[in-house]
C-alpha cells in the first residue's frame, strides 16, 4: 500500500447557521465550490491530476442533494475528468471523506484526491433528509432511539459530569478559540467566503464568544429536559437501568453550534505530489471507524481511538495532540476520562462549542486545525475523531513529515 | 343470506339490515364474513340498486366485532396459527375480511352506514369501509377499536382507515389503547359525517345516498392528503419519532400488538390502500401468532368473562340474592366494601366500635359519591339513594336480618374472634360469614365460629372501589353452599371472584410476596437499587420491587417475617436481605412510604428519590448491566412468581388456571402481557420453564426449584390449561 500525504487543508470560516447568519445568503454549492477553488489556486493545481473529490454532507437534500461533490467539481471549473461523490457518516462525514480519499490514494485507485465536506445548516436544516432510524418503529424501538442531546445528558449522568463540569469545559473552549483567533492560529487554513460579487462576506468564525463565563452560561436552561421527560428519559433508562434519573446538563452554550461552512483536504501519493511540485505536510498514518451502542450513541470516540491506536501499535501517550469534535461537552469529558488524556492535549485551540459544527464539513475542518497546530507548536502526531449518530466513531491519525 | 336482509326502495336505495340469527349481538362470524362477499356482489351487480345503507337489526348495537371466542379459543394458537403452519393459507384467511370490506368500498356505488348502536372492532371497521357514516345521537354509543387491549391488532382496515381519516396523532390512542369515542367526538374527528336524532339515522343515510352519494373513498382520490402528514413530512415525522418513544415508555417493549400497530400505520400510510391492507394483515397475523396475544385474549377477555359469570360456582345451590350485608369494621377496607355494596343496591350496616368511627367509614362513600356527582357520572338523586343504603352504627343488634357478614377488622385473631361471636349471635341459619383477611388462615379463624360450614374467606383488594378481584378462600370446613352464596354476592357487587383453598397468604398475597422478595434478593446480591426498580417496572409489573415494598411498608413485612420465623421455626430459611430490612426498620426507622422514609426518600414537593444511605446497608457490587443482565433480572422476577403459582397448583391452593391467571393480573398486577403466570409457563412450555428454573435454583437457591408437578408436566409435555382446564371447557 502506498502512503497517503496531506498537501493542503482549506476551510471556510463558520457562519451562524440561522437566517441572520452571514453565510445564509451563500449557497451550499458556492461554499463547496470556493473550497475547491482555493485548493486549486493555492497550490497551482492541475486539476486534471485529481481523480476524485469526496465530500461529506449530512442532509443531502434540496441544494445539497444529487451529489453535491460532483456538482461542485463542475462549478469550480475543475477538469471534467474529476469525479465527485457525496458521502454520509453523520457528524464524521468530513473526516470519513478524508479517510476515503486517503484510502483511494493508498490503494492506488487515485493519485490525487480531495476529501472534505459541506453543510449549510441555515439553508438545509438538520433532519431535512428524514431517515428511517428514529421514524420507523422497527428501528427506533429496537435501538432505544433518543435524540443526541438526551444521549449526551445520559453520558454526563453515567460518567458523573455535573452542570458545572460541562459549563467549565465550554468556557475553556470559548477562551481557547478566542485566543487562537486573536493569535492568528487559524490563518493558514481559513479562506474567507466571497459573495456573488466576489467581495468578502465572512472572514472569521461567527459564533466565538470569548467573554463567556460560568455566570453567563448559568442563565441558560438545559435544552433536553422537556423532551426527556416526555418520553426519551424513559427510553434510555430502559436501556441503562442503572440510571435513576437523567441529569439534563446540556444547553446551547455547552453544545456545538449550528453553523454553515465547508472544508477540503488535498491528499495524494508521494509521486504525484513530487510531479506537481507540492510539498507534503503530513502523512495519514491510519484511520478507523467503529459502531457502538446506539442509544447512548456518542461514546464512539474513545472506542475507535483504542481500536486505531492498537492497530498502529501506538499508545494514548504517543499522540501529541487530540482533536475531538465538541458535539457536546460531556462527549469530550468522557473521552478524556476514558483514555486519561490531559486537557492540554485536547482541542487546544477550542472547538465546535465556540466555533460551530457544520455537520458534513467538521471532520475535515478539525483535521486542518490540528495539522496547523502541529506545525505551529512543532509537534509530530495528532489524532482526530468525532462521535457519530446511531452509535459510531471515526478517527484518523496523522503525523508530520 | 342469513345475516343480511336487503330491501330496495323506490329510489333504488338498498337498505341492508345486519342481523345475525340466534345471537343477541351482531358479531363477525365466519358466516358473516362469507356473506359480506355475496352482499357486495349483489349491490354491485343488481342494476336496480343505486346505492346502499347498512344498518343493524339489533337493538343491542350495530356490531361488536370479531368473535374472540372463535378467534382465540383454538389450541396451538389463535385460529391454529401457532404451529408454524401454512403461512400463505393463514394470510389468505386473515385477509378475507379486509378483502371483503375493500370490495364494499370499491363496489362502485355509494354505501352509507347508519350506526344505530355500538360499533366495536370489526364492526366499526365495517362502517369505516362505507363511504358515509351517520350515527344516532346517543352519548352511550361507543365507537372503538379495542383490539389492542387484549393484545390484538385491528385487522380489517382499522389501522389504515382511521389515521387516514383523523391523522396519525389523533388516531394513536384509539388504535394503541383501544380508547372509545362517542358520536360527538367521532364527528369532531371527522370519523363520522353526521350525528342525527336516534331513529332517523337510516333516513339521513338514505338521503345522502340519493342526493350526494359519492362512491369513492377519500384515499382513493387523486387529491387525497393525509391529515397531519405522513412519516416523512416535517410534522408527521415528529409524530412518529415521539410516538415510538412514548410507546416504548409505556409498553417497555412487552406488547407486540402495540408495536405492530405502529409498524402497520407507518408502513401502510406510505403506500396505496390495497397494499396498505396487505401490510396490515401481515402484522395482524404476526400479532395473532404471538404468545402474548394468546395469553391476553384468553385471560383478559375469555376467562375474565367466564369468571364474571360465576364459572367457579358449585351447581345445585339456588341463586342467593344478597339484599342486606353487615360490614364489621369501618376502616379503609370496610368503608370501601360498604361503598361498592351500596353501589350495587345492597343495604349495608357498617359497624365499628363507636358511632363516630362508623360515620367516618361512611364518609368515604360520601366523598366518592360527591366526586361522581360533580363529574356528572351520577345524579344527586341517585347519589343520595346510594348513601341512604349505608347505615353506620356501633350496635351489633343491627346485624340482624343480614344475608351476609363481611368482617374487616384488624388482622388480629382475638379481635376477629370477638366480632365473629358478636355478629353470629344475630345471624339467621342461612346467612354466611365472610372474613376479609389477607394473611390469616381461614381454618384457624373459623374456630371462633359456631357454624364453620358457613364461614368463608372473602378477600378484597385495596382500594376496594377500584380493584376488580375478590379472592374467596375455602376453610377446611367451609361448605359448598357458602361458596355458591359468596360467589353470588361477589358477582352482585360486580367483582370477579376466584376460589382458593386455605394456605398461608392464600394465592395472591403469597405469589405477590415473591416478587418483592426477589427484589430483596437482588438487592442483597449487590445490584444497584435503580437497576432493580427500573428492570422491575420493565417486566410489566406496576411498580418495581423496592418501591412496592415501600408502599406495602417495611415494618409490616419485617413483623410478618418475624412472625413467620416464629411459626416455622427450623424450617424458616434466613435470607441475607433480612438483615438489610432489619437494619432499615430497627436501626434507621425507615418504615416505607408511610413515614416518608424507605428505600426511597419522599420529599413533600417533588418526586421520590432513592435513599443514598442504602449503599451502606447494601453495598453496590453490580453497578451496570448489559441486555443479557437485564434479561436475567426479568427472568428472576417473573419466574419466581410463576414457580410459586405452580406450587399453589401442586398444593391444591388453586385449581383452575383461569382463576390463577385472572387473579394474578387483577389481584397483584402481574405483567398483563403474559396473560398471567400460568399462561407464561404454558407459553414457554413446561420443559423450557423447568430447565430454566433448575438453572436458576442452582445459581440462586432452592426458591426457584420447580415442584414435582411441573417436572411431571414437562415429561408428559402437558400444559396447565390442558391438564387442569380442558375438562371444564368441554363441559361448558
Amino acid at each position: 500500500m502506498a502512503d497517503a500525504y496531506i498537501y493542503d487543508t482549506v476551510r471556510t470560516p463558520r457562519g451562524k447557521g440561522k437566517k441572520d447568519g452571514s453565510l445564509h445568503e451563500i449557497t451550499a454549492l458556492s461554499l463547496a465550490t470556493q473550497v475547491l477553488e482555493a485548493l486549486r489556486d493555492r497550490n497551482g493545481l492541475d486539476t486534471s491530476k485529481v481523480d476524485d473529490v469526496v465530500l461529506g454532507c449530512v442532509a443531502p437534500v434540496g441544494e445539497q442533494g444529487s451529489d453535491i461533490a460532483r456538482t461542485a467539481v463542475l462549478t469550480a471549473d475543475y477538469a471534467e475528468s474529476v469525479a465527485g461523490v457525496q458521502i454520509n457518516r453523520f457528524c464524521a462525514s468530513g473526516l470519513e471523506a478524508v479517510n476515503m480519499a486517503a484510502a483511494k490514494v493508498a490503494s492506488g485507485e487515485a493519485q490525487m484526491a480531495i476529501g472534505g465536506g459541506v453543510e449549510s445548516m441555515s439553508r438545509v436544516p438538520m433532519g431535512s433528509d428524514g431517515g428511517a432510524w428514529p421514524t420507523d418503529p422497527s428501528s427506533a424501538f429496537k435501538t432505544y432511539f433518543a435524540p443526541q442531546g438526551v444521549s449526551a445528558d445520559l453520558i454526563a449522568t453515567l460518567y458523573g459530569f455535573s452542570r458545572d463540569d460541562v459549563d467549565a469545559y465550554a468556557v475553556e473552549s470559548q477562551k481557547r478559540a478566542a485566543a487562537s483567533w486573536a493569535d492568528g492560529r487559524f490563518k493558514k487554513s481559513v479562506v474567507p467566503v466571497k459573495d456573488q460579487l466576489g467581495l468578502t462576506i465572512l472572514d472569521h468564525d461567527e459564533t466565538v464568544r470569548g467573554s463567556t463565563t460560568m455566570q453567563t452560561l448559568a442563565s441558560l436552561n438545559a435544552s433536553f429536559t422537556g423532551m426527556g421527560e416526555m418520553a426519551f428519559d424513559a427510553v434510555v433508562t430502559q436501556r441503562y437501568p442503572q440510571v435513576e434519573k437523567v441529569n439534563h446538563v446540556h444547553h446551547a452554550g455547552n453544545s456545538s453550534g449550528i453553523v454553515d461552512g465547508a472544508a477540503g483536504v488535498l491528499i495524494g501519493s508521494k509521486e504525484m505530489g513530487e510531479a506537481l511540485g507540492l510539498k507534503p505536510r503530513a502523512r495519514i498514518k491510519g484511520a478507523a471507524s467503529i459502531g457502538s451502542e446506539p442509544s447512548i450513541m456518542l461514546t464512539g470516540p474513545s472506542l475507535v481511538t483504542e481500536k486505531l491506536l492498537k492497530r498502529l501499535g501506538m499508545e494514548v501517550k504517543d499522540i501529541d495532540l487530540y482533536e475531538l469534535n465538541e458535539a457536546f461537552a460531556a462527549v469530550v469529558l468522557r473521552m478524556m476520562q476514558a483514555l486519561d488524556i490531559p486537557h492540554d492535549k485536547m482541542n487546544v485551540n477550542g472547538g465546535a462549542i465556540a466555533m460551530g459544527h457544520p455537520l458534513g464539513a467538521t471532520g475535515a475542518m478539525i483535521l486542518g486545525t490540528v495539522l496547523d497546530e502541529l506545525e505551529r507548536s512543532n509537534k509530530e502526531t495528532a489524532l482526530i475523531t468525532l462521535c457519530v449518530g446511531a452509535g459510531m466513531g471515526t478517527a484518523t491519525v496523522i503525523e508530520r513529515v | 343470506m342469513e345475516n343480511f336482509k336487503i330491501e330496495v326502495d323506490s329510489d333504488g336505495v338498498a337498505l341492508v339490515t345486519f342481523d345475525v340469527p340466534g345471537r343477541s349481538m351482531n358479531t363477525l362470524t365466519a358466516s358473516v364474513i362469507k356473506e359480506i362477499g355475496e352482499l357486495v356482489e349483489t349491490i354491485k351487480s343488481d342494476a336496480a340498486i343505486k346505492g346502499a345503507v347498512i344498518t343493524s337489526g339489533k337493538t343491542t348495537g350495530f356490531c361488536a366485532g370479531a368473535d374472540l371466542g372463535e378467534l382465540g379459543g383454538a389450541e396451538g394458537g389463535p385460529n391454529g396459527l401457532g404451529g408454524g403452519g401454512d403461512l400463505k393459507a393463514a394470510f389468505d384467511a386473515g385477509f378475507a375480511l379486509n378483502k371483503a370490506f375493500r370490495a364494499l368500498e370499491t363496489c362502485g356505488k355509494p354505501v352509507a352506514a347508519a350506526i344505530n348502536g355500538l360499533a366495536m372492532g370489526g364492526g366499526l371497521e365495517m362502517t369505516l369501509a362505507c363511504h358515509y357514516r351517520v350515527v344516532a345521537d346517543n352519548p352511550k354509543i361507543q365507537l372503538a377499536l379495542p383490539e389492542a387491549k387484549v393484545g390484538l391488532l385491528p385487522g380489517a382496515g382499522g389501522t389504515q382507515r382511521l389515521p387516514r381519516l383523523m391523522g396519525v396523532m389523533a388516531a394513536a390512542p384509539y388504535l394503541l389503547e383501544g380508547k372509545s369515542m362517542k358520536p360527538a367526538e367521532a364527528l369532531g374527528f371527522k370519523v363520522v359525517h353526521e350525528v342525527v336524532p336516534a331513529g332517523t339515522e337510516v333516513e339521513a343515510a338514505k338521503t345522502w345516498v340519493k342526493t350526494k352519494g359519492d362512491a369513492v373513498a377519500p384515499w382513493d382520490k387523486k387529491d387525497f392528503k393525509l391529515p397531519g402528514g405522513g412519516p416523512y413530512t416535517p410534522t408527521g415525522s415528529q409524530v412518529f419519532i415521539m410516538g415510538n418513544a412514548m410507546l416504548r415508555k409505556q409498553t417497555y417493549g412487552n406488547y407486540p400488538a402495540q408495536l405492530n400497530i405502529m409498524k402497520a400505520v407507518y408502513e401502510g400510510l406510505q403506500v396505496p390502500f390495497d397494499a396498505a391492507i396487505r401490510i396490515e394483515t401481515r402484522y395482524f397475523l404476526k400479532t395473532m401468532m404471538s404468545p402474548q396475544a394468546k395469553g391476553m385474549i384468553r385471560t383478559l377477555f375469555l376467562s375474565l368473562q367466564e369468571l364474571g359469570k360465576g364459572s367457579g360456582r358449585p351447581a345445585g345451590v339456588p341463586h342467593y340474592d344478597v339484599k342486606k350485608v353487615a360490614v364489621l369494621g369501618a376502616g379503609m377496607m370496610g368503608a370501601g366494601i360498604a361503598y361498592v355494596q351500596a353501589m350495587a343496591g345492597i343495604e349495608t350496616v357498617l359497624i365499628d366500635q363507636s358511632q363516630e368511627a362508623a360515620d367516618k367509614g361512611k364518609g368515604y362513600a360520601e366523598s366518592l359519591v360527591k366526586k361522581a356527582v360533580s363529574r356528572g357520572k351520577l345524579t344527586q338523586e341517585k347519589g343520595n339513594a346510594i348513601l341512604a343504603l349505608i347505615h353506620p352504627t356501633a350496635d351489633y343488634d343491627q346485624v340482624k336480618g343480614s344475608d351476609l357478614v363481611i368482617e374487616a377488622v384488624f388482622e388480629n385473631r382475638d379481635v376477629k374472634a370477638e366480632v365473629t361471636k358478636k355478629a353470629e349471635a344475630q345471624l339467621a341459619e342461612t346467612a354466611i360469614f365472610g372474613s376479609n383477611t389477607s394473611t390469616l388462615p381461614i381454618t384457624g379463624l373459623a374456630k371462633a365460629s359456631i357454624r364453620p360450614a358457613s364461614f368463608i374467606g372473602i378477600h378484597f383488594f385495596s382500594p376496594v372501589d377500584k380493584m376488580g378481584l375478590v379472592e374467596i378462600i375455602m376453610g377446611e370446613q367451609t361448605g359448598q353452599e357458602a361458596l355458591a352464596k359468596s360467589i353470588d354476592y361477589v358477582l352482585k357487587i360486580k367483582k370477579t371472584p376466584i376460589v382458593v383453598n386455605d394456605s398461608r397468604g392464600f394465592y395472591t398475597s403469597r405469589c405477590f410476596g415473591t416478587f418483592v422478595q426477589e427484589g430483596m434478593e437482588l438487592l442483597a446480591d449487590g445490584y444497584a437499587p435503580a437497576i432493580i426498580d427500573n428492570v422491575g417496572r420493565a417486566t410489566g409489573m406496576p411498580r418495581g420491587p423496592l418501591e412496592m415494598h415501600d408502599d406495602v411498608a417495611l415494618d409490616l413485612s419485617y413483623k410478618i417475617a418475624q412472625q413467620t420465623k416464629k411459626d416455622l421455626g427450623d424450617k424458616y430459611e434466613e435470607r441475607p436481605f433480612t438483615t438489610i430490612i432489619e437494619k432499615m426498620v430497627e436501626g434507621e426507622g425507615r418504615y416505607g412510604r408511610k413515614n416518608g422514609k424507605g428505600f426511597y426518600d419522599y420529599p413533600e414537593n417533588g418526586p421520590k428519590t432513592l435513599w443514598p444511605g442504602l449503599a451502606q446497608l447494601a453495598p453496590v457490587k453490580i453497578a451496570d448491566v448489559d441486555q443479557a443482565g437485564i434479561q436475567e433480572i426479568r427472568t428472576r422476577l417473573l419466574y419466581r412468581q410463576a414457580v410459586e403459582a405452580a406450587r399453589c397448583f401442586e398444593e391444591g391452593v388453586i385449581v383452575d388456571p383461569r382463576e390463577a391467571d385472572v387473579g394474578a393480573i387483577l389481584g397483584w398486577g402481574f405483567a398483563p402481557w403474559t396473560g398471567g403466570p400460568i399462561s407464561l409457563i404454558d407459553g414457554l412450555g413446561a420443559k423450557v420453564f423447568v430447565e430454566t428454573c433448575d438453572r436458576l435454583a442452582q445459581q440462586y437457591g432452592t426458591r426457584f426449584a420447580p415442584p414435582a408437578l411441573l417436572r411431571e408436566m414437562a415429561e408428559k409435555g402437558e400444559t396447565f390449561y390442558g391438564r387442569f382446564g380442558v375438562k371444564e371447557k368441554a363441559a361448558a
